[in-house]
Formats: C-alpha cells, structure tokens, sequence
C-alpha cells in the first residue's frame, strides 16, 4: 500500500483519479490550492488507486494523505 | 445602515491578518481610535498583534477556522466593546452574509451594504448591472452558461479565444484562458467543480478573451448621501496567471481623453449601484483604447497605497469617516495627482517553478530609500506559513516622474536582503532594467514569457 500526500498545507482543488484507475509514477493525481497558487500532486510511484480520502473544498496538512495505491 | 453624522468611531475590530491589519491599525492609530486585531495560530507571533490596543485569538491556523470565521469574530467585537469592523481585502471583505450579520449584530462594517457587495460579487449580474448603466462591458454570454453546449455556442458567438469565468469569482481567481472548442470543453466542467468547491457556487459565463491588453482600474469612493469621486486610474497589467505582481499609477500609456472617460465611467458605475465607501471598477483596456467593464471590487484594494502616494490622501481614513457617517471630504475638484507611484508585490515563491516558498524569513532587511514605502506584516523572524497568500510585503516607489519611483525602486531592491525562503525579488531586478517594462508600453501579455 502506497501513499500520496499532499506537499503542503492548502485546498483540495481537484483529485483526478478515480478508484481502479492505473497510475505511473509522475503522473499529476490531484491538484491542491495553496497561497492562491494552484499546486500539482504527482504520484511517485506506479499502482492502482484503492482509496480516495480527500475531495474538492477539502483543506489538508501537509502530510495528509490523499489517495492510497496498492 | 445610516450613522448619524458626528458620532465619531472610538474603537474599530480588524478581521484581518498582516500587512493590512497593520496598515489600519496605523491610521487608527492617528485618528485616535482603539484597536482590536484577531490572530490564529499561525500568527501569534506576527508584529500587527501587539501595535494593535488588544488582541484576541481567533482560532486555529486555517483561515476558514480563524480570519473567515464569521461568529468568532463578531463575537470579539461584541466581548471588546468594538463598535466597527473593518475587513481589510480578502477574507470576509466581499462576503454578503458576513455584512449583514455584523450588521445584525449592531455593529458597523466598514464598506458598502450587504445588497451592493452580493450585487457586484455575481459576476454575471455585475456585468448586467453596468450594461444598464451604459458602462461598456466585455463582450460575453448572456447571462450564465448552465452547460459546456452553452458555454460552446456562446465562445462560438463571440469567436475565440475566450475566458470562462466563475460567476461567484474574482480576484483573478476561477477564470481560464480557451483557445478553441477542445480546449473549453476540457476546462469547463473541471472549472465548475473548482467554482462549487471555492465559492460555493457553480454559475459560469464565457467573455471574449482580450489578450495584449492593459488591466487599468479606477479608485472611486461615495458616501451615504450619493456623493461620488474618484481618485484616478492604477495600472495593474503585469500580472502571473491573473495574480498582479506590480501596479503603477498613472497609467504609463493611456492618453488623457481616455482616462477622463473611464474615470467618468466608472463614478457612473459607482452611482447606478448606490455604492458607498471604497470601491474599484476594473477595465481592460484593448490596444486601441477601447474599454471594458471587467469587475468591481467592493472593498479596499491591496495597491491603494500607489493612489494615496499620487494623491497624499490616506484611503482608509476616508473609508473610517464614511462609515462614521460623514461626506466625503473632498469635492471632484479639489483631488489632484502629482507625480508617479509604483508598488512591487514582494512574493513567497520560487522565482522559477513559481510554486508557493513558505518558511522562516531568517533575513529581511531593506535599505531607507527617499520615496520608497514598505508595508510589510512580517518581520525577520516570521514565519511564513502555507495557510495564507504569499505576500510579504508591498515595496511603493514614488517619485517626481516615472523614472524617478524606478530609479529609486531599483536602489532599493539592490539592497533588499531576504534569506530563508524564496522570493520574486530576482523578477523586480530583471524588469527594472528590462526596457519592455521600462518604458511603460507592457500589456498583461508581458509576464506570460516567464
């Protein structure tokens, strides 16, 4: 089980996968606003999403976890 | 709600944070007016709590918990006896249900009324608001597009490329540049979710996109017995993805007939909508001087202090004397401009990546220069945490022309040291000695090769 955080402190804009969607390390899963600025979450590593634990308007700490691959 | 004239305000709640808490506090201050400031977690330690009379806690770090939480902070004016609130830019400022409640709760807000703010703050009625007004507007879809077959057919009407904007936006947030069917197709239904999710609202509209041209807005101020003025026009071009980075007043390349009929225009505007206290009408201004209603921003703005510089008026006193009930203190007549401002908006980011560079600002020293002002909310020391907007500070560079303020501008940030993050300062130095901002002829295209 792999985790992808959120980098920093900030606004669940978008999450870009649903569950069962393929991932490849690098690729942008999720977008957060943080500082008015619009902040790409990549995956650094490949899996397959099992869980979504964050949505739009959700605000996150960094370190947060956002989405759980297996 | 009407104040009786000569009730003087003896004590103003700030429901802000920083730079601009600071900035009210100051002529508070002068005016011989008790202060509270509001603080999270995230602050405690920031320089505005302790000029301010008292100070309370708000809550914790993120902003809807402290600086947005609307019964914490009426109920800190009721607990200190404030009699007004002054919600600074951001946050609350432009949220209707905030201005009515602290009306409700028989306390002064220090900006226009609860009907005005919610009017200019749709965006899609805005627009109709002006156009009834015979203010000239961007070309755009009649009203909201419910749909991305909607939002097509509109683009297609007004030819591409074009801007799809969230109704409940602003602040040059929820809006996406299109640049053919594929492209608006794409962007509309994630922009949608982002506009539900942000601002609680999912109207979007389309406008046409007016690339290469100039951001110029106009300072009008009104008091509750309909009297309007303006204060002139801030150039606010040089902008990243809609963020602005540097403003300037006057306008470098706008010719005077011009700016006599936006100024016209935008105290037209100001009285269609029964406003009062501060307020911004935002133009673009395409390359052939034609131009058009964008926004009104019903509060103070971050670059008023380059209207106060060519005016030598102070903006919040003037917002202060309106909500106390007074007139205007000024007639058209008796405002004039000398000189030139420039504010340069010093960004916790990376210069390169451009992404957000929180931290602790270990160094933060900058020299006294003649003619430059800095409104900062931090000090060496502070930490600027991820939990807010990036800015640091507000560097204004003022002078008997234009390149006096960028001369004594580039003095000053040869000598600005900042260490423990990373700042914009490196794009001040470039563009102050770049001739396409130099010389005044930029657009918003110009950040855009960054």
């Amino acid at each position: 089980m792999k985790h992808i955080e959120a980098t920093m402190a900030g606004t669940v804009l978008n999450i870009l996968v649903q569950e069962g969607d393929n991932v490849k390390a690098g690729d942008t899963v999720a977008l957060l606003e943080s500082m008015k600025m619009e902040i790409p979450i990549e995956s650094n590593v490949d899996g397959v999403v099992s869980e979504i634990k964050a949505g739009s308007g959700d605000f996150v700490n960094e370190g947060d976890v956002l989405i759980v691959l297996d | 709600m009407f104040v009786r004239r000569g009730d003087h305000l003896q004590k103003i709640l700030i429901a802000n944070r920083g730079e601009i808490a600071r900035r009210i506090i100051r002529t508070c201050k002068r005016l011989a007016i008790q202060t509270v400031a509001v603080y999270s977690d995230a602050d405690s330690d920031l320089p505005y709590i302790k000029e301010a009379d008292e100070a309370i806690r708000i809550g914790e770090a993120p902003a809807q918990k402290s600086y947005m939480n609307q019964d914490a902070l009426i109920d800190a004016a009721i607990q200190t006896k404030a009699e007004a609130i002054h919600p600074g830019y951001g946050f609350l400022s432009e949220n209707p249900a905030f201005v009515r409640k602290v009306e409700e709760n028989g306390l002064i807000f220090i900006g226009p009324d609860a009907r005005v703010v919610e009017l200019m703050g749709d965006k899609v009625k805005a627009r109709e608001t002006m156009k009834a007004a015979g203010v000239p507007v961007v070309p755009g879809s009649d009203g909201p597009c419910n749909s991305v077959d909607a939002a097509c057919s509109a683009a297609e009407a007004l030819g591409y490329p074009v801007m799809l904007k969230a109704s409940a936006g602003g602040g040059g947030i929820g809006m996406q540049l299109c640049r053919n069917r594929e492209e608006l197709s794409n962007a509309f239904n994630s922009n949608q979710n982002r506009a539900k999710a942000y601002f609680g609202n999912a109207a979007m509209f389309v406008e046409k996109a007016i690339e290469n041209g100039r951001h110029i807005e106009v300072q009008i101020f009104a008091d509750q017995f309909g009297h309007v003025v303006h204060l002139f026009e801030r150039d606010c071009s040089v902008q990243r993805r809609h963020q602005k980075v540097i403003e300037e007043s006057p306008s470098p390349a706008l010719s005077e007939a011009t700016r006599k009929k936006m100024t016209e225009a935008a105290v037209r505007a100001a009285k269609a909508v029964g406003y009062r206290n501060a307020g911004t009408i935002e133009f673009i201004v395409d390359e052939e001087e034609n131009f058009y209603f964008l926004e009104m921003n019903t509060r103070l703005q971050v670059e008023h202090p380059v209207t106060e510089a060519i005016t030598g008026l102070d903006l919040v006193e003037w917002q202060i004397r309106v909500a106390s009930g007074e007139k205007l203190p000024l007639e058209q007549v008796e405002i004039t401009r000398q000189g030139h401002a420039i504010e340069f908006r010093l960004y916790a980011e990376d210069p390169e990546t451009f992404l957000p560079s929180p931290g602790t600002l270990a160094v933060w020293r900058y020299p006294e220069v003649p003619g430059i002002r800095v409104d900062t909310g931090y000090g060496e020391g502070s930490k600027v945490t991820p939990f807010y907007d990036p800015m640091i500070a507000k560097i204004i560079a003022q002078g008997n022309n234009r390149e006096e303020a960028l001369e004594r501008a580039l003095a000053f940030f040869g000598e600005m040291k900042v260490e423990g993050l990373k700042t914009n300062q490196p794009l001040f130095t470039r563009l102050l000695t770049a001739s396409s901002f130099k010389d005044g002829q930029y657009t918003t295209a110009l950040l855009k090769k960054s």
